[in-house]
């Protein structure tokens, strides 16, 4: 067997090759002969009911292929969590964005006028548009009380503790919306046969869920539902569900067309329709003692999860479950709600609720820190969790993470001390200021509390006819090198070099359900389930006593190809079992929230012009420990891109509202940070080892998401002495806090930093 | 997706496209990136914004780089155009492309051609960029996966190689 360790190397990235030449193919590089182009004609209010609709003058309506909700043979829903999304509007649109009717012509320069031409009459109603106009009840929108859904996780004995607090420390936190801004446009292209049924290839993360989506829709039976990932060039949550939409919209057409059909997005209608990270607002109220100790605290945490239910309870519960942060809580009472509002669906987006309420627990310490007269540094330090401590849920810390080393080695790495000491001066003049800030943070790998145990993954490992191993799972690639670390780790397994795996292309007809690619999951979960079906073949192959033990890489192939050739197609499967003593409350939100936790510690040096009042970040140093680190470059990558994204999320990336619609949806109006934008982002990693995911690792993707936004704020605040509680952090809100002091209690300007 | 506008009458337009001569008959303000894409089947230039704002549609140009989405057809006549698939010669992969798997600077590829060629002009207008140079020069073109850090890794190592080689 091959002996040097696969894991643990930066191997080539398995489709690398394909992209750095162009060949790789998107969705909108295929092309179908026949085919139709499709686009979408969607309400243009936020609240009401159709009263009519009109096909306009001028055009030559008998070429277009028009579909409206009659033309759907199933369901009309978007089948996901829930069944409230309707696939097109009958009567009532509850968003600017709502889909009505869908064209189709051989044209697709034809396309845009058409659906110009259709106009609409309504009785309008009016909408709600904020977390407090949905809280007020000035319209009910969805259910009885506009609510989606809430949790409550309650620990201790929360109700004693504000007498023996030497101060009640409280803030409201808010987060806006923010855009995935995959550069890939979402699309999709589908084709109808009757005989075969429905096959969409599209720019997607989780094939089943479209799966699902389809058979419903269609009333087709699994089989003839057939769902294929194109490359797919960006996504970060983006595209977890949306696709389910546009690959329904295509079906649609294509169904009635009898051709296929391509339904692309322009950059307009991807940011204006699809969905977003979900506005938050945090309120918290926190007992501490005069050492600085967090006693306990109250925590509410809303999200504004637009017009449907979709993906909100998942963010809900991922933001709740992280919203004490990595803290030890005696006693804790967190309030989550996801309210509805007319703004099209807020979704999933890299993190999913944790990086909101994270902000609002990271900014709060800094506060908890100036009422008890402690540094940031201290406060966390007294209250960080501990081996042996109980999360919010109380989740056994098994792990044996030190928080304290983790911000240690920070501080040293980013010269905290020295440089805020040297900023302290430096702040007294001139026309800039300087300052340094810390989050610190934890981020749960996998589905939280049952949802693995609900999902069952099933991964498929295939010894081929040519000897080499295929990997068969519906865990898509769109950048995070799941095809490369998915082939290290069967690779490993089987003692074989890395060049003989490869990882198919998701293809139900294909792949079993490995589950969707969203969460963290993929390396941690699917890995280990890659590692046990990869190990099934070996194992099949030495008790048919085709291969020895100890075998070499040109044995094993040997003895594959004989196995394939004697008795035909050879696939070993692995479905996931929950580990035994792992216990989920699902009613009271308690017990084993996740297998594992990913920690940090990111440091954040920023300057604020006050000529301009922008901020630039000079220096980043980003800490974490997760587990064994598989392949260094890709997740160095992860790291610098999630914090790349991170400080957009803080500094640039405002979505414009008007009664529910995006004003600024393109690229020269909704700004992400440009290489010029960006500083030099130091990324280290610490590594303790974890029994749960394959060989050690943990998740990865979501958690440099979560620390950079309130690391700038709270650079900003020890820069200027103001507090800032809302990001994005525009220079328009910098200059209005700055230039009317009067507005805030807090210090001006003058004080400079402390 | 744009209106084709202007002309409703398709002309006849030659240029040459990586080294080989082309004749496309389309419209003169049909957009040169769907030309490339649509006409002529070379699909490694994407559209990402349509408004020249991403740079994914990067292609030279007679030496420049230019967005292919922002260039009407008919301004593309007479001159030599190049793209990603140029850039390869064969197997062999350009010192960029090898650069790029081996940094780390390729994560979803939608941006990579764009950001390849856009890298190629910087090279040959500047072909011992500093960081800050690339930092500048790629600004331009937009990543959302890597937070650019591999990408400007990438092309000074590529630089470093064409200085050695």
């Amino acid at each position: 067997m091959n002996t040097d360790p696969i894991v643990g190397k930066s191997v080539p990235r398995k489709e690398g090759r394909d992209k750095v030449t162009g060949r790789s193919q998107y969705v909108d590089d295929m092309a179908l002969p026949n085919m139709l182009f499709g686009a979408t004609v969607r309400s243009q209010i936020p609240r009401g009911r159709i009263k009519k609709i009109t096909f306009g003058p001028g055009i030559a309506w008998d070429q277009f292929v028009v579909v409206s909700a009659k033309d759907i043979p199933g369901k009309n829903c978007i089948s996901l969590i829930g069944d409230d999304q309707p696939c097109l509007a009958t009567d009532f649109v509850n968003h600017p964005e709502e889909p009505i009717l869908l064209l189709a012509h051989p044209d697709r320069h034809r396309l845009p006028k058409a659906v110009q031409a259709i106009s609409f009459e309504y009785d309008l109603l009016p909408g709600i548009f904020t977390i407090d106009e949905s809280e007020r009840h000035t319209e009910i929108i969805w259910g009885e009380n506009n609510v989606f859904k809430t949790y409550v996780i309650e620990k201790g004995d929360l109700d004693s503790v504000w007498e023996k607090a030497d101060s009640i420390v409280e803030g409201e936190y808010t987060t806006g919306a923010q855009e995935q801004l995959y550069i890939e446009n979402n699309g999709m292209i589908a084709a109808f046969y009757p005989a075969q049924g429905i096959t969409v290839w599209g720019s997607l993360q989780c094939p089943y869920y479209i799966h699902k989506a389809l058979m419903a829709l269609c009333n087709l039976p699994a089989e003839q539902v057939r769902v294929v990932q194109m490359e797919t060039g960006g996504a970060f949550g983006g595209k977890e569900e949306y696709p389910s939409m546009i690959a329904a919209h295509a079906a649609l057409l294509a169904i009635k067309a009898g051709r296929p059909v391509k339904i692309i997005y322009d950059r307009l209608e991807d940011m204006a329709a699809t969905t977003k990270r979900h506005p938050s607002r945090t309120r918290h109220r926190t007992a501490v003692s005069r050492d600085g100790k967090i006693l306990g605290g109250e925590i509410d945490f809303t999200i504004d999860g637009g017009a449907y239910a979709t993906l909100s309870s998942v963010v809900l519960s991922r933001g709740a479950i992280h919203a004490g942060g990595p803290y030890y809580w005696p006693s804790v009472r967190i309030r989550a709600k996801a309210v509805a509002t007319n703004a099209p669906p807020h979704g999933a987006f890299r993190g999913f609720g944790a990086p909101q309420s994270l902000f609002a627990m990271e900014r709060h310490m800094d506060r908890i820190a100036q009422s008890v007269g402690l540094s940031p540094v201290e406060i966390r330090r007294r209250n960080f969790l501990q081996p042996g401590q109980t999360t919010t849920t109380e989740q056994v810390v098994r792990e044996p993470i030190d928080l304290g080393k983790l911000i240690d080695q920070a501080l040293e790495i980013s010269e905290y001390h020295s440089k805020r000491q040297s900023f302290a001066s430096r702040n007294q003049v001139g026309t800039s200021r300087k300052g340094m800030g810390i989050a610190a943070f934890l981020h749960g790998a996998g589905f939280t509390g049952s949802g693995e145990r609900y999902l069952r993954s099933v991964v498929g490992v295939e010894g081929c006819a040519d000897g080499s191993v295929k990997v068969l799972v519906s865990s898509t690639e769109f950048g995070q090198g799941t095809k490369t670390v998915l082939s290290q780790i069967a690779a490993e397994a089987l003692g074989l070099p890395y060049e003989n795996v490869s990882v198919a292309q998701p293809d139900t007809f294909e792949v079993p359900n490995s589950g969707p690619t969203v969460a963290s999951r993929t390396v941690m979960v699917v890995g280990s389930l890659v590692k046990s079906a990869a190990l099934g073949i070996a194992q099949t192959l030495i008790s048919s006593k085709v291969l020895r033990q100890g075998y070499s890489a040109d044995e094993f192939r040997a003895a594959c190809r004989q196995h394939v050739a004697k008795h035909g197609q050879f696939r070993c499967w692995s479905r996931y079992e929950a580990p035994s003593g792992i216990f989920w409350d699902d009613e009271k939100y308690r017990g084993e929230a996740y297998a594992a936790f990913a920690w940090a510690v990111y440091i954040a040096e920023v300057s604020v012009d006050l000529t301009t009042f922008s901020v630039s970040v000079d220096d980043f140093v980003a800490l974490q420990e997760v587990g064994k680190v598989l392949h260094p470059l890709l997740a160095r990558g992860q790291i610098i891109g999630g914090i790349a994204q991170g400080i957009g999320f803080s500094l640039y990336e405002k979505v414009v509202w008007q009664n529910g619609r995006m004003q600024n949806g393109q690229m020269t109006n909704y700004i992400m940070p440009t290489s010029s934008d960006l500083p030099p982002i130091r990324v280290f990693f610490e590594e303790l080892g974890n029994v749960h995911g394959a060989y050690g690792a943990k998740g990865i993707g979501e958690l440099p998401m979560d620390g950079p936004a309130p690391a700038i704020v709270n650079a900003v605040e020890d820069a200027l002495g103001t507090r800032f509680d809302s990001i994005p952090l525009l220079p328009e809100e910098i200059m209005d806090a700055l230039l009317k002091p009067s507005r805030r209690n807090d210090e001006t300007l003058t004080s400079g930093a402390r | 997706m744009t209106d084709s506008g202007g002309s409703s009458i398709k002309v006849e337009i030659s240029f040459t496209v990586n080294g080989e001569p082309k004749t496309v008959r389309t419209y003169p303000m049909a957009r040169l990136l769907d030309v490339l894409r649509m006409e002529l089947g070379l699909t490694g230039a994407k559209e990402g914004c349509g408004e020249g704002e991403c740079g994914s549609c990067s292609v030279l140009m007679d030496g420049t780089l230019v967005s292919s989405c922002l260039i009407p057809a008919l301004q593309a006549a007479g001159t030599g155009i190049v793209t990603i698939e140029g850039l390869a010669d064969g197997e062999k992969l350009h010192v960029l492309q090898e650069a790029f798997l081996e940094c780390g600077g390729a994560q979803c590829g939608i941006c990579t051609p764009g950001m390849i060629v856009a890298a190629c002009h910087l090279l040959n207008q500047k072909p011992e960029p500093t960081i800050e140079e690339i930092r500048e020069g790629l600004s331009g073109n937009l990543c959302r996966c890597t937070g650019y850090s591999q990408i400007l890794e990438a092309v000074a190592e590529a630089a470093r190689r064409r200085l050695t080689a």
